[in-house]
């Protein structure tokens, strides 16, 4: 019984290893192991025999069975790698072809730079007020301290609305600055205050360096004791943290503003190597922006008391900040919405400037 | 202001450097613009000395000579008369830049003979037109520097021409004068006094002045002149030739130079009338309306009632303190002058100049305001100088008026430097400066002088002492914050709401755009704006004379200047202001988006198609679901004009409108020149409600650990039929139990009519049940499944597809 046994294990043991796919493995495990199989009538037969011939015969068929049956596993594992394989060959793509389109949109100079702006004096405790872009004149002149006649005014180039001649009042202006927006916030929330005011202002003047609209950003801080020293630090502050740099130099030259008493111009240590612009190095200065001690008149327009309160306020503008910081340098194509620059000087939608995450990338 | 070293040393004692005193000036806040220094284009040039002149041998009229050099003798051929020995020359070596001629020397050969370098002509060296021959200088020693022997013998050649801008509240630095009174305040030398010597009149002058009395108040307080008999208006003297020159104003005859020059000298407009062509008296009067003015700059002006004239019994003979007359000129062969010396109110003189748009040197410095207290004095000086340059004799003064009075004082509180500013400076500092600016001082009381209308308060006496300080001192002093700790949000909610649109629209793969918030009137128009209270008086140009109603016409425009370039698809976006008024306020923040061509480049995915109004309504729902907007909204069809009427659709909460996405009309898109298909959202920012209450508290989470069932139905309804119909129905059907209905197909179109019949379209929905409280039976789905198809039905007149 033993030889017929070896030779049994071996013949299942060829089959097994020439069988090509599934079905033939279930052909030969049914003829082997099902209920009518070869192995499942010897093991019927056990119960014919003797005791002690049954307790060897068993065991025996029992370690074919499992011989088999592990075979037939083994076989089947194998059969399936293989037809895997084969899937996997067949499945081949070219991954060099171009992804799905997915659009990119972008971030503008000026609304990121705003941004930036906010960031940095949010830290510093300021607000952003807002006011309308349609003035009348009595918030862009007479309550800045700029008289009708005064040739102040004239250095403006303002638009004018257009104005019903039955209308006796002034034609409203398009705001020529962001300041009537300190008049606008004071009468609001009166003093102490402090407020930036970012927003696109207009000039009659359309050159290679100016565009007849632009944006600025006002600053204005009022209090009992806030001096022009104080403006210095803040600008310092402001300049170090917007350029991304360790220090910054800037110096206070005097000047006028009717609005201001004393008035500043304010220059920024640089170098222009190569074409190439490096703030707080160098032996040249560049101005820019203007500042000074919030004019009493303006302070009384305003309805803040100016025996009580005194403060700074500032103007500089935004898409000048942004030419220089980014490099960017033509302030007409701020406007021309040309695609190939928006992409080119956009920024990522994500790219929200923080004081703690850092302005730029 | 222009002005030149040697006219500014006229009033200011000093051996400052050209480089200190353009530093000052800008930190005084007269700020340089250039600084034009003549001796730096000829400081290679020295003198030399020619010892020996012979005729070349092959040119007859050329001249070869020995030249004795601070470099040893040289050979140097010359072409000019005058070469001969004996003259001390100026020489230019090999490897000189000669500024006449734009050539820089090298060692020639000229017919054969050897030359080491030129000796110039006046031409050569940019100091005249002179050219018959060689400079030959009367004194200097050979190796001098030509530059040196200039200034001593000839300053006016190696004069150093300065360019300061002036800001409107500085008139009295419109005059040299002033400005060596800034220069003498900040330390940088002495002010040379003044000395005025009233000119004794030998007669009674023939004309006679008077104001009219409307004006005398305001308009021209004080008025004087006189008569000079017996001039000749010839030339002026090389030095004041050259004065004018180098600021740039070209002189003309001794008269009319003389009022340039206290212009610019004194700030101190003049005007001189030719007596001879004067008929009778000068009087000062309002003008009647509609009379003609023929002005020295040759042009007639039709003149304005209430524009103040000075007559004589012809008519107008001078736009008071804005231009003299032609018919009442000086020449050549004018003899008798009557000379002019007023002060005019700063506001007339704006208003006429500006309505009359003349620009003129005089206009320039009344409408800042001149030294009223100066008005005599100047007359004074003036008479002096033509008495000295062009003779005569000169009449007593006639005047009408008197000087206004300026007098005003105020506080000087040295501690308030220190509070405004931030800088210590000694009090008796700040008193010396403002006296040394012309201010009076008695006690604490500051009188300032009648030169600084410009100073009005307190905080002017702060200015003046800090910036001659100067401000370049301030040292920078910490802003201490106003809260302690962690600071709180800065920005107000609808400026949280702008931000977080922007940057969802960027997400959505749109490119922002800034455009200008005035279109022309065409496009305006075609988007609901264009009315008169949005026009500008003066706009820049016809493509901008319209505050925008809209964002889109600008951003359809640009999105046309860049299909002009070639570029196919395009998604752009702004957020900004947009007009419906032309009052202060009348504006509305507005987001929009728009999408052209198609919605990728080609690709093998075939990714590539039309962008539709489902491209521009998920990005509208993205923008609102990311400012806040509620999830359901109505759609709507009440649409402007220049969106598609049958493709576009308007999202609103009742009457509050808060966006509309569609395709844009095709009219707007032809007459705007866009090639389409152009989609488009627009949102109103302002318009979406804030929610009632604020907490970052989320509503809990209810799961169900029930199954939900989903049931499909497809129903046959009229084409017509919008498809929210049959969805808000079924929706009502069991308000409890349904958790959603969305449509999942829609067959509509030839073939579905075909199965359908006509003017049918078949609708499939799918409702999805999510039972709260126990697992659903049988019965209980196919109710709430009948009640779907009954109110649906109901609402649409749909059936179920058989």
């Amino acid at each position: 019984m033993a030889d017929d046994l070896d030779a049994l294990l071996s013949r299942y043991l060829d089959a097994i290893r020439e069988a090509a796919d599934e079905a033939a493995l279930e052909a030969i495990r049914v003829g082997a192991l099902g209920k009518k199989g070869e192995i499942s009538l010897k093991m019927r037969e056990l119960g014919k025999m003797a005791a002690d011939e049954r307790q060897a015969a068993g065991a025996r068929l029992n370690a074919l069975k499992d011989e088999i049956d592990a075979a037939l596993r083994a076989r089947k594992a194998a059969l399936a790698d293989a037809a895997l394989e084969a899937r996997l060959a067949a499945e081949w793509l070219d991954v060099t072809l171009p992804a799905r389109p997915r659009r990119t949109g972008t971030i503008h100079p000026v609304s990121q730079v705003m941004d930036e702006i906010t960031a940095i004096f949010a830290d510093m405790g300021f607000a952003v007020a807002e006011g309308p872009q349609v003035e009348s004149d009595w918030f862009n002149f007479d309550a800045l301290n700029i008289a009708p006649e005064h040739p102040a005014r004239q250095e403006h180039d303002t638009f004018f609305m257009a104005r019903d001649p039955a209308d006796p009042r002034p034609p409203h202006v398009l705001r020529t600055h962001t300041s009537p927006v300190q008049i606008r916030a004071m009468q609001a929330q009166g003093a102490p205050i402090r407020v930036i005011a970012p927003g696109r202002v207009y000039r009659m003047d359309m050159d290679q360096t100016h565009t007849p609209m632009f944006h600025q950003v006002e600053g204005l801080a009022i209090g009992r004791d806030i001096s022009m020293a104080n403006l210095k630090w803040v600008l310092e502050e402001f300049c170090r943290s917007f350029f991304e740099v360790p220090d910054v130099e800037l110096r206070f030259r005097a000047s006028h503003f009717p609005f201001t008493e004393p008035s500043a111009e304010v220059d920024i240590r640089c170098s222009w190597e190569g074409g190439q612009l490096k703030i707080g190095q160098g032996n040249d200065w560049m101005e820019i922006l203007g500042s000074g001690m919030v004019h009493p008149k303006v302070l009384a327009a305003a309805g803040v008391n100016p025996d009580e309160f005194q403060g700074f306020a500032f103007g500089m503008g935004i898409d000048r900040l942004a030419m220089l910081k980014y490099g960017i340098p033509d302030l007409r194509a701020f406007f021309e919405s040309d695609l190939r620059w928006l992409k080119h000087y956009g920024f990522s939608a994500l790219d929200l400037p923080t004081v703690f995450g850092g302005l730029s990338r | 202001m222009k002005f030149t070293l040697s006219w500014l040393k006229d009033h200011l004692e000093t051996d400052a450097s050209v480089e200190e005193i353009a530093a000052a000036l800008t930190d005084l806040g007269l700020e340089v613009e250039e600084v034009v220094n003549p001796a730096a284009k000829l400081a290679p040039f020295t003198l030399a000395r020619v010892v020996h002149a012979e005729q070349h041998p092959d040119a007859d009229k050329l001249r070869v000579c020995r030249v004795e050099t601070d470099e040893g003798e040289k050979q140097i051929v010359c072409g000019a008369p005058n070469a001969r020995a004996g003259i001390t020359v100026v020489l230019c070596k090999p490897g000189d830049y000669v500024p006449g001629i734009d050539v820089t020397l090298g060692v020639g050969k000229i017919r054969g003979v050897e030359s080491h370098g030129m000796m110039a002509s006046e031409r050569e060296l940019e100091l005249s037109d002179e050219h018959d021959g060689i400079i030959e200088l009367p004194s200097g020693k050979v190796g001098d520097r030509f530059v040196d022997w200039l200034a001593e013998n000839r300053p006016d050649a190696v004069d150093p021409v300065i360019d300061i801008a002036i800001t409107p509240n500085r008139p009295d630095a419109l005059g040299v004068r002033g400005v060596a009174r800034d220069l003498a305040a900040r330390g940088l030398g002495r002010l040379k006094p003044l000395e005025i010597t009233p000119v004794p009149g030998g007669f009674d002058s023939p004309i006679k002045v008077q104001i009219d009395d409307s004006l005398k108040q305001k308009g021209c307080p004080y008025f004087t002149g006189r008569l000079i008999r017996g001039v000749t208006n010839g030339e002026s003297p090389d030095w004041l030739k050259a004065r004018l020159t180098a600021i740039g104003l070209r002189p003309i005859s001794a008269l009319v130079d003389i009022t340039n020059f206290f212009t610019y000298d004194l700030n101190r407009p003049l005007h001189v009338f030719d007596a001879g062509k004067v008929k009778g008296d000068l009087r000062i009067v309002p003008a009647r309306g509609g009379e003609e003015f023929l002005a020295l700059d040759g042009k007639t002006y039709t003149l304005r009632a209430g524009q103040m004239v000075i007559c004589d019994d012809a008519g107008p003979e001078s736009l008071a303190g804005v231009m003299g007359g032609e018919l009442s000129g000086c020449t050549e062969d004018t003899t008798d002058v009557f000379l002019e010396s007023a002060y005019w109110d700063p506001i007339t003189i704006a208003a006429t100049g500006r309505a009359l748009k003349i620009n003129s040197d005089a206009r320039y410095r009344f409408e800042r305001g001149v030294d009223p207290d100066f008005t005599l004095p100047g007359l004074e000086l003036a008479t002096q100088m033509v008495l000295d340059l062009c003779g005569g004799e000169a009449s007593a003064v006639v005047s009408d008026g008197a000087v206004p009075d300026t007098g005003r004082a105020y506080r000087l509180d040295p501690a308030r430097v220190q509070r405004l500013v931030g800088m210590e400076i000694p009090e008796a500092t700040q008193r010396a400066t403002l006296e040394s600016l012309g201010f009076t001082l008695d006690g604490d009381m500051a009188h300032p002088p009648s030169w600084r209308p410009d100073v009005l308060g307190e905080a002017d006496l702060v200015e003046e002492v800090a910036r001659v300080a100067s401000l370049t001192k301030l040292e920078g002093k910490p802003l201490a914050r106003e809260t302690v700790g962690v600071p709180g949000p800065i920005l107000m909610p609808m400026q949280v709401r702008e931000r977080i649109a922007r940057r969802q629209i960027a997400a959505l793969g749109y490119n922002e755009c800034v455009t200008y918030s005035f279109i022309d009137a065409g496009a305006a128009a075609m988007f609901g704006g264009g009315a008169e209270a949005t026009r500008l008086e003066n706009p820049i140009s016809s493509e901008m004379t319209h505050l925008r109603p809209d964002l889109l016409p600008g951003l359809l425009q640009a999105a046309a200047r860049n299909q002009a370039r070639g570029q196919g698809e395009m998604a752009l976006f702004e957020v900004g202001p947009v007009f419906h008024g032309g009052e202060p306020g009348e504006q509305r923040l507005q987001a929009a988006g728009l999408l052209v061509g198609a919605t990728a480049a080609r690709d093998p995915w075939a990714s590539r198609r039309g962008v539709d109004v489902f491209d521009a309504k998920a990005d509208a729902e993205a923008v609102l679901a990311a400012v806040g907007a509620p999830a359901r909204m109505q759609i709507s069809r009440k649409l402007d004009g220049w969106w598609h009427p049958g493709r576009a659709g308007v999202m609103g909460l009742g009457p509050n409108r808060l966006a509309v996405f569609g395709e844009i009309h095709p009219r707007v898109l032809r007459d705007l020149g866009l090639k389409g298909p152009a989609v488009a959202f627009s949102i109103w920012l302002e318009n979406v409600p804030f929610p009632k209450t604020k907490t970052p508290t989320r509503p809990a989470l209810v799961l169900s650990d029930l199954q939900a069932v989903e049931r499909d139905f497809a129903f046959v309804v009229d084409a017509g039929v919008e498809a929210s119909v049959l969805v808000n129905a079924a929706q009502g059907a069991d308000k409890a139990l349904i958790e959603r209905v969305s449509v999942f197909d829609v067959f509509a179109g030839e073939k579905a009519e075909a199965q359908m019949g006509a003017g049918k379209k078949s609708v499939a929905l799918a409702v999805r049940l999510q039972p709260r409280a126990t697992t659903l039976t049988d019965k209980e789905i196919e109710a709430v499944c009948a009640k779907v198809v009954e109110k649906v039905g109901k609402a649409s007149g749909a059936v179920l597809r058989g």
